[in-house]
């Protein structure tokens, strides 16, 4: 290749690519690629805030109608006693995680869609696992400010709180479940044909993993074979040990989950998720590296 | 700068029919050029720019940019080029400057830099008014500067451009055409892809002429038109005539001294298109159609244009190729394809 004089170089338009570029680490490169795809998300958020509203409404809404619903429900028909206020709050919050979490493929699927996606490929990104990356840090800040206002929702409708140590718990557990559903979502944006077929494999499976689990009753009110399909459900596995985390005198080995398969406690649960989330991110990224590179 | 070698790409198979999109296609794009690839719809070239920018993966062939395999190394290609796509993608939310910003963060450009070279393209392309507005208030022309400025961030060695001026009002043409010269003289390699015969042939320092995935034609546009040879006289003995007409025109034409060839155009209203020997042979033809007693609409004389190359290589103007494909492609399987 001609090497082009200085004079040329110098002028407003030069060619970069020919001067030597400053030796840049891998780290600080995927840093800044990660943190300008993440405030791109963010930005949309914040000027189009309809996604956090509704994320924040729709929970409220279940919080309230459903905790009504059951207002006047015979005391000590639920096991352990309480409100049945306070056995929903749990279910809400994981709820809401969960529906957020969802969500995730979305704005993937729109950049797909509309091609600002290939904006992303033909740019010389050190690691394209930044886009993923950027996907998962932004739901999950999204998801856990979304379950943290349900939980001071349901705090000011008299349905508890947890002790701090509990509020870890809650944490840890709901990021555990986001990255696990992210994952999903993520997987799905990329391998469906478009966002109709997105919006409906999330409507589809929405309701159903939210009846199917111990959100909205124990295990004891449901008919055998449903309380097999709550015991292996992923959101029960959230939903007990954030139950039990609400109580003031809470220990990690507690039974929280007694399943027709045996007793389980928090600590279990939690592992279980921990387990799950690992082996979805492991078992998508086959897609995710098909498609990104 | 650009070898491209035997590329093969299909599309579809399984339930769809296979589309050939490249066939044995090779190129070579010289460092420093203005290089136009010309064709109709359909014919390849935004496949072919896909592959080269390497969003695209082609079935067969190698793809080499400044000496170095654009399917085995292609971070290191995407480094020394910008690309600037058919369809603008632009985030509605972000404003222009934002949008840039980003853009430069995935091209690691430091942070001292950034607002220098932004402000620069700002300067470039006229931008200053409208840089601070959301991009979903944009107009097509303000889209299209904005992503060349994006294609340029990173002042890459390399600007590829998918038919660029695609339904562009006159002046973000005039500042899109500059702007294009203005980096060749430059030193930077450009490869844009048109439909329109006139843009190529005022821009392009060469060209290659595609058809049905293949490179039909190549050279410089004074080239290829003198290859030709000879001048062209368009003939028209009523605005729009018929086939019928223009045939028997066609045999008593061919019999005028000067007449190397007649060509029934259909396409504009079945004129006749003469291919002549020497410059002042349109009296002669005038004088001989009085002669004939056949009526005068118009007759013009013209040096030979790349339509008349398209025309030659294929048997068909370019704006035949574009009707005859346009009913065939399906905007759906292509949208799928770009995703």
């Amino acid at each position: 290749m001609t090497i082009t004089s200085p004079s040329v170089q110098s002028e407003s338009l030069g060619k970069g690519g020919q001067q030597p570029l400053p030796q840049v680490s891998a780290a600080s490169e995927i840093f800044q690629e990660t943190l300008a795809l993440t405030r791109r998300l963010f930005l949309q958020l914040i000027r189009r805030p309809s996604t956090l509203v509704a994320g924040i409404l729709q929970p409220l809404i279940w919080l309230i109608l459903f905790g009504a619903l059951f207002a006047n429900a015979p005391e000590g028909l639920l096991p352990g006693g309480g409100s049945y206020g306070r056995f929903l709050g749990a279910g809400v919050i994981v709820f809401t995680a969960f529906s957020a979490a969802l969500n995730a493929g979305l704005p993937v699927m729109f950049d797909r869609e509309f091609g600002f996606l290939n904006r992303l490929l033909v740019a010389p990104l050190r690691s394209r696992a930044s886009i993923i990356l950027a996907s998962v840090i932004y739901i999950t800040l999204l998801s856990l400010t979304q379950s943290l206002s349900i939980i001071i929702a349901a705090g000011l409708l008299g349905y508890g709180w947890p002790s701090l140590p509990g509020m870890l718990i809650v944490i840890l557990v709901l990021s555990l479940l986001i990255f696990a559903v992210t994952a999903l979502s993520l997987a799905l944006a990329f391998s469906l044909p478009g966002h109709i077929e997105l919006i409906a494999v999330i409507f589809v499976s929405n309701l159903p993993l939210l009846f199917a689990s111990t959100a909205l009753a124990p295990l004891s009110f449901m008919p055998s074979w449903l309380s097999w399909l709550a015991s292996v459900n992923p959101l029960t596995f959230a939903i007990e040990p954030i139950r039990a985390s609400y109580s003031n005198d809470f220990h990690l080995t507690d039974i929280v989950l007694i399943a027709p398969y045996g007793s389980l406690n928090s600590l279990t649960c939690i592992a279980v998720l921990a387990v799950l989330s690992l082996f979805l991110f492991v078992a998508v990224s086959p897609i995710l590296d098909r498609r990104l590179n | 700068m650009i070898e491209l070698k035997h590329l093969s790409k299909t599309y579809g198979g399984g339930k769809q029919q296979p589309v050939k999109a490249l066939n044995d296609l090779s190129l070579q794009v010289p460092e420093g050029m203005l290089y136009g690839i010309l064709g109709p719809n359909g014919s390849g070239k935004t496949t072919c720019l896909r592959i080269l920018c390497t969003l695209l993966a082609p079935d067969s062939g190698t793809v080499t940019v400044s000496g170095i395999d654009a399917l085995t190394q292609p971070r290191q290609v995407r480094r020394l080029m910008g690309y600037v796509a058919q369809d603008v993608a632009i985030d509605k939310i972000l404003t222009g400057r934002e949008l840039l910003a980003f853009q430069s963060d995935l091209y690691h450009l430091p942070g001292n830099k950034r607002d220098e070279r932004i402000n620069e393209l700002i300067d470039l392309l006229d931008m200053g008014e409208w840089i601070d507005r959301r991009c979903g208030s944009y107009s097509g022309g303000m889209r299209r500067r904005i992503d060349l400025a994006a294609g340029l961030l990173h002042s890459p060695q390399l600007l590829i451009l998918d038919e660029p001026t695609v339904g562009l009002d006159i002046e973000s043409r005039a500042v899109l055409w500059q702007v294009l010269r203005q980096l060749r003289d430059q030193g930077v390699t450009v490869v844009l892809s048109s439909h329109y015969l006139e843009e190529i042939d005022i821009l392009a320092d060469r060209l290659a002429i595609f058809d049905s995935g293949s490179v039909i034609a190549e050279g410089t546009p004074t080239d290829l038109k003198k290859e030709l040879g000879g001048e062209r006289v368009t003939l028209k003995v009523r605005e729009f005539s018929d086939n019928q007409e223009s045939a028997r025109l066609r045999n008593l034409l061919l019999e005028c001294p000067g007449v190397r060839d007649v060509v029934i155009n259909q396409s504009q209203g079945y004129s006749l298109n003469l291919l002549v020997d020497t410059q002042d042979v349109s009296e002669t033809i005038r004088s001989h159609l009085i002669e004939l007693d056949i009526p005068v609409f118009s007759l013009t004389q013209s040096r030979p244009s790349l339509d008349d190359v398209y025309l030659q290589a294929t048997g068909r103007t370019l704006m035949d190729a574009e009707l005859a494909v346009a009913g065939l492609r399906d905007p759906k399987a292509e949208r799928k394809q770009s995703m």
